[in-house]
């Protein structure tokens, strides 16, 4: 995975670190927390290991067990615990190991914290942020591998984040932290150690505000979180061969911003659009249909998309590997729109 | 299950700082919630209400005897049968009708309903349509209280359905490790629905909070005395911060499950619901002791009866002229 250079746009480079995304979450949620004592931590093994993925590790030692709960593997339970805490004054950030456990904890988000605010007529607020992970390629196989983001881009009343860098992951945690509204926040786990620029000062990245993170002229690629190294990836492919492909990188899916992504087709004419997520009834083809919708006398041809295979994540990486989106595949989409066989570059 | 079965012993000790006028200000609110679903069911069966409503009547004693143990910043979650709890929290009689009736100046802008009622003024966080589903939000709002050092108490009132409910056991296991200040009031009115809750609960109830080391205590919910008691004893042992209580509170609820369900002959008989009204009824053993103790004489009970009826008749009537949301208000409040 390459970094994006364009992640650092406007910031003076050589005074720029880096550090991993990991670092960007844990950084982003230390800075919260000293900022605002109403912000806590909690989930299963958040406080002593630091979560799993050691991702929070630190956190207990600088702010307390009162400020970070280790929970029962309860996943139902502490939601709805932080949907009632942040409904009585607080903002408590729960940690979902895997998206996967999100299923056991719909009802919580679903019909209690996106409904919550709407059902009172405004009354209450759920300034509640769920962070959970997506993503396959790890070999853990169908139950903890899921991208389910497009279930809770769905739900009115919901927010939903899927950072691809750590400049990002830092500044849209930030955001979401102090957003009054439920946010899930998807993490992909095979990320946590890409490192990039992320500035010493105090930062924050609005929700609804898109990403050129490449750009080009022949064609749009529209991608979300580790899809955008995969879009990266692909662009340098194509570039090869003559093609300059645009990659834009949402970073919120709900709110989304329309106006960069249909701006960025309108110029290009062609549009790829990536997500990890199933390719059926997907992100993929929200954003598509959007794009069309917006943009459809200026493009030259059909918004292709690229999901993951509409099959459970498999074990085997031989059988894994494929249902993940590469970035061949990408291009060779891409490739397609501009009216270009495989076989004309060679 | 007979009159002579009215308790006229001695009041439990909790409660002996009563005084004849506080009891029959809690006979008023009984009678008030009383009257108010009443009203609510001739809405219905007038095809004057959208939907339909869950009605609280045979209920009233253990929600306005637990409400009489909160302080006005305590919370409370409800339930679909919720109308009794907001009331006794501190909900108002027309703002209610006008939240029932969809209308502008209800509690929640006409956005929520009959099962939906919120009134964060008064310290309740919302009925909830999802059995057992606000058990997570009244454990959370202890966890934010005993996090903000604010004293509070949040009550999670609940039906006898939601122990079949999976979040229940979830949030009593941690309310228990954190010994948070919330109290479970299981209501126990013997239908899940359409289905006695003993061919869908299994052993003996108060095993199941006993098992998360939580003190439980069975109490005649048909006992506005009996429930004040008990509901005193949970808060104070909360506020001392000692940790949730579960009181299973036996009741019955004298209508269907909900306005709708009139025709009741296939899960229970008319003279189990003729013997609750007529020997456990929440209102007349409250009367029945304070006239028989002389505390009261039995004017001041039909005084209560016409007041309430008559807050209930303003309150309606206000409601079914006040006007319905802009349109445009469909899309405010998604999002903070």
């Amino acid at each position: 995975m390459s970094t994006p250079s364009t992640a650092v746009r406007g910031l003076a480079r050589e005074a720029v670190r880096e550090i991993t995304l990991a670092q960007a979450v844990r950084e982003a949620l230390a800075e919260e927390m000293r900022r605002d004592p109403r912000v806590f931590v909690l989930g299963e093994d958040v406080a002593e290991a630091g979560t799993p993925f050691k991702v929070l590790a630190g956190l207990v030692q600088e702010f307390g067990p009162q400020r970070v709960l280790d929970t029962p593997i309860s996943e139902a339970g502490f939601v709805g615990i932080a949907v009632g805490a942040a409904m009585t004054g607080l903002r408590p950030v729960v940690d979902v190991m895997f998206g996967d456990f999100l299923t056991l904890a719909m009802d919580q988000i679903v019909n209690q914290a996106a409904k919550v605010h709407y059902m009172s007529g405004g009354k209450l607020k759920v300034p509640l942020v769920v962070r959970t992970t997506l993503g396959a390629t790890r070999r853990s196989a169908a139950q903890h591998s899921q991208s389910l983001h497009a279930w809770f881009s769905h739900v009115p009343g919901l927010k939903v984040a899927l950072p691809s860098t750590p400049y990002d992951a830092k500044g849209l945690l930030k955001t979401a932290i102090r957003d009054d509204n439920p946010v899930v926040f998807f993490e992909d786990k095979m990320m946590y150690q890409v490192k990039g620029p992320v500035p010493e000062e105090e930062y924050t990245i609005p929700f609804g505000v898109a990403d050129v993170k490449r750009p080009g002229r022949h064609v749009t690629v529209v991608a979300t979180s580790s899809m955008v190294y995969v879009a990266l990836e692909a662009a340098q492919i194509l570039e090869a061969e003559g093609i300059e492909a645009e990659v834009v990188d949402p970073r919120t899916t709900v709110p989304l911003d329309v106006e960069t992504l249909v701006t960025s087709a309108r110029k290009t004419g062609r549009v790829v659009v990536v997500d990890e997520g199933h390719r059926r009834y997907g992100v993929t083809a929200e954003l598509a249909a959007v794009i069309a919708e917006e943009a459809f006398y200026d493009l030259e041809a059909p918004v292709r998309r690229v999901g993951a295979l509409d099959v459970p994540v498999p074990f085997s990486p031989v059988l894994e590997d494929q249902t993940v989106p590469t970035p061949e595949q990408v291009a060779a989409v891409a490739r397609e729109l501009c009216g270009r066989s495989e076989r004309d570059w060679r | 299950m007979r009159p002579s079965a009215v308790n006229l012993a001695e009041v439990p000790e909790e409660v002996r700082d009563l005084s004849a006028e506080d009891w029959l200000r809690l006979y008023r609110q009984m009678a008030t919630i009383r009257a108010f679903e009443e009203q609510v069911n001739e809405l219905y069966t007038t095809r004057r209400m959208p939907g339909l409503a869950h009605l609280y009547i045979g209920q009233e004693a253990v929600a306005v005897g637990v409400c009489a143990a909160l302080r006005a910043d305590d919370f409370i979650t409800s339930t679909h049968r919720g109308h009794g709890h907001c009331l006794a929290k501190g909900a108002r009689v027309d703002r209610m009708f006008c939240e029932l009736l969809g209308k502008a100046e209800g509690y929640c802008r006409g956005k929520g309903g009959s099962m939906h009622i919120a009134d964060p003024d008064s310290g309740n966080l919302g009925a909830n349509a999802i059995v057992g589903g606000s058990a997570g939000i009244a454990t959370g709002a202890a966890l934010s209280a005993k996090m903000r050092a604010s004293d509070q108490v949040a009550v999670c009132f609940f039906g006898e359905g939601a122990l079949g409910q999976g979040l229940l056991y979830e949030v009593m296991n941690m309310a228990s490790l954190w010994k948070l200040p919330v109290v479970y009031v299981c209501e126990n009115n013997l239908y899940n629905e359409y289905t006695h809750y003993r061919e869908t609960t299994a052993g003996d109830v108060l095993a199941r909070p006993q098992a998360f080391g939580i003190p439980g205590e069975e109490v005649d919910g048909q006992d506005v005395r009996a429930v004040l008691a008990a509901a005193r004893r949970a808060v104070a042992r909360a506020r001392r911060g000692e940790g949730p209580t579960f009181l299973l509170c036996n009741t019955y609820r004298y209508f269907g499950h909900h306005v709708g369900d009139v025709d009741r002959s296939y899960y229970r008989g008319k003279d189990e619901e003729e013997a609750w009204k007529t020997h456990r009824d929440p209102l007349r053993i409250l009367r029945g002791w304070m006239t028989a103790a002389g505390l009261a004489a039995p004017e001041a009970f039909d005084a209560a009866d016409r007041a309430a009826r008559e807050e209930v008749a303003q309150g309606v009537a206000y409601a079914l002229q006040a006007p319905y949301p802009d349109p445009s208000e469909v899309t405010q409040h998604v999002y903070a």
